[in-house]
């Protein structure tokens, strides 16, 4: 057998409890519905659920394409903030110890609140949600970007520095490389509320958006397109979860070198 | 260039603070002459890897100076091509990126610096790795790049720190044969930092040794074995009576 064909059969036996798990899950909520007689404004049926979805397949692609595109201009806004605000904070620790407790206070802002705020300040239109979900991700990014930039080895640059490198040289050869995978951690966390922030600002007030979705079909006591909104949220989140992992990957190929390698290096 | 030796330290003392305070260096002097490979030999803790530090620029003396090439190196590094006991590669550049780390911060032109760098891979025993991760590289052959890259730095002089100290003891008697070849076309002159009495006396042209902490210089020993030394030499009378002098002033300074 080859290797590839090897390492698939691995992967979809690691896959496989879960997905009988939620088949069962799924089997045992149309039970229960059916036989409680649950009213459907109260829990719908997964059948109900899915014969919503395809109902609305017309209209959630235009809601999903404004609510995607503000959590990724808002992670863009935070990965340039969180890096911009990582860096000047690492470069001085009298402004670290100013700013930091600010940060960890601004966090605990509930955005439920922050949220109405930005639609009184800019509007109905993509800037207060892309604003929140910047809000949320920065903070992350920040945080492990700066712990990178702080922690990274000393002996790297030492030997940077005893074979002449200035400052700068040592900021581009050590400091910024040691950094790259808090950068990908961070990102990673503020991805994965990205699309929840979006939903969150569009709650409040928009034109268009899975959050917009979600309000309307609640004030029509039509939870099975609740369900199906709910849905689509968690798959774009772990798809955007999944991408920003992929280009983790492709920024830093050193950290999965060794293991496949190891045996060429060792001969 | 001036005639000044390659390396002279007079007198130096260095004291880590702390609590209690660590006398790491008191009074040490020694020589490199230009083109000679020196070796520092003394029991573990005694100041060796100090002593570099300070010629490498990284560690002030509070007394005495350090000169590399005339210049001296309190607090400015980038002197002398040092290489520190850990290999220090960056695991975020391929074997080639690594090699020519030193010529880049020395301002090497990339291409340049890749070019000698492609050149040596052979020598070097890297030949085909050139885009291997440093975590895909065996412990030799990660030492060997470390090495690499501290050959491929344009400095005069060369500051290593204990280089095979991590490798078995087989892999440890090749590196040395073939550092002793590598050393021999290229010329420049080595300070080399071990605990490995065999080690210094094949690879050297003279031996300090020193006293336990604070380190001191107890004696120096000419090398006067012809060369190129292989593992039969280990075994003659006259690497014998040299091998006996070195481990009497050991013992003499404890």
């Amino acid at each position: 057998m080859s290797d590839a064909a090897e390492v698939l059969r691995r992967r979809s036996f690691e896959v496989l409890p879960a997905l009988v798990f939620l088949a069962a899950a799924v089997a045992a909520w149309e039970v229960a519905v059916r036989a409680l007689a649950v009213a459907p404004y109260l829990v719908p049926a997964p059948s109900r659920v899915w014969a919503a979805f395809v109902e609305t397949r017309d209209v959630l692609p235009a809601h999903l394409r404004t609510t995607l595109a503000e959590a990724l201009f808002g992670l863009l806004a935070a990965c340039m903030a969180g890096v911009g605000v990582a860096a000047v904070l690492g470069a001085s620790s009298a402004l670290r110890r100013a700013v930091y407790p600010l940060l960890v206070i601004s966090q605990n802002v509930p955005m439920v609140v922050m949220a109405p705020l930005l639609a009184v300040w800019f509007g109905f239109g993509m800037m207060p949600k892309v604003l929140i979900v910047a809000l949320i991700g920065f903070f992350p990014i920040v945080v492990s970007t700066l712990d990178g930039l702080l922690h990274a080895d000393r002996d790297l640059v030492d030997l940077a520095r005893s074979l002449g490198a200035g400052r700068a040289q040592v900021l581009r050869t050590i400091l910024v490389p040691s950094a790259v995978p808090g950068f990908f951690a961070g990102l990673q966390i503020s991805a994965a509320y990205a699309v929840l922030g979006a939903v969150i600002g569009e709650w409040v007030g928009a034109s268009s958006g899975l959050g917009l979705f979600i309000s309307r079909s609640q004030t029509a006591f039509r939870v099975d397109r609740v369900f199906v909104a709910v849905i689509v949220i968690a798959a774009v989140s772990i798809l955007l979860f999944a991408a920003v992992h992929a280009l983790a990957r492709l920024a830093m190929p050193w950290q999965h070198a060794g293991q496949g390698g190891a045996e060429r290096g060792h001969a | 260039m001036t005639d000044a030796p390659a390396i002279e330290v007079d007198g130096v003392s260095l004291t880590y603070p702390g609590r209690p305070a660590v006398a790491a260096l008191e009074g040490t002097s020694l020589t490199v002459e230009r083109g000679a490979f020196v070796s520092l030999v003394g029991p573990s803790g005694c100041g060796k890897s100090t002593l570099l530090k300070v010629l490498a620029g990284l560690a002030r003396p509070d007394a005495g100076t350090a000169r590399v090439g005339g210049q001296d190196t309190t607090g400015s590094a980038g002197l002398a091509a040092y290489m520190p006991q850990r290999d220090l590669l960056l695991p975020w550049r391929r074997s080639l990126g690594n090699a020519v780390l030193g010529a880049e911060l020395a301002g090497v032109p990339v291409a340049t610096a890749r070019t000698q760098a492609r050149a040596l891979l052979e020598r070097f025993g890297l030949d085909g790795f050139e885009r291997a991760w440093p975590a895909e590289l065996s412990g030799g052959m990660r030492q060997r790049l470390a090495l690499l890259r501290t050959f491929l730095t344009p400095r005069d002089v060369l500051l290593l720190d204990e280089p095979f100290g991590a490798l078995d003891a087989l892999t440890r008697r090749e590196m040395q044969e073939w550092l002793q070849e590598v050393w021999r076309e290229d010329g420049r002159s080595v300070l080399l930092v071990t605990h490995d009495i065999e080690e210094a006396l094949v690879l050297s042209d003279a031996i300090y040794v020193m006293s336990a902490r604070p380190g001191r210089i107890v004696r120096r020993i000419e090398v006067d074995l012809p060369r190129p030394r292989g593992a039969l030499d280990t075994t003659s009378t006259r690497f014998g009576a040299l091998k006996a002098q070195v481990i009497e002033a050991l013992s003499a300074g404890r």
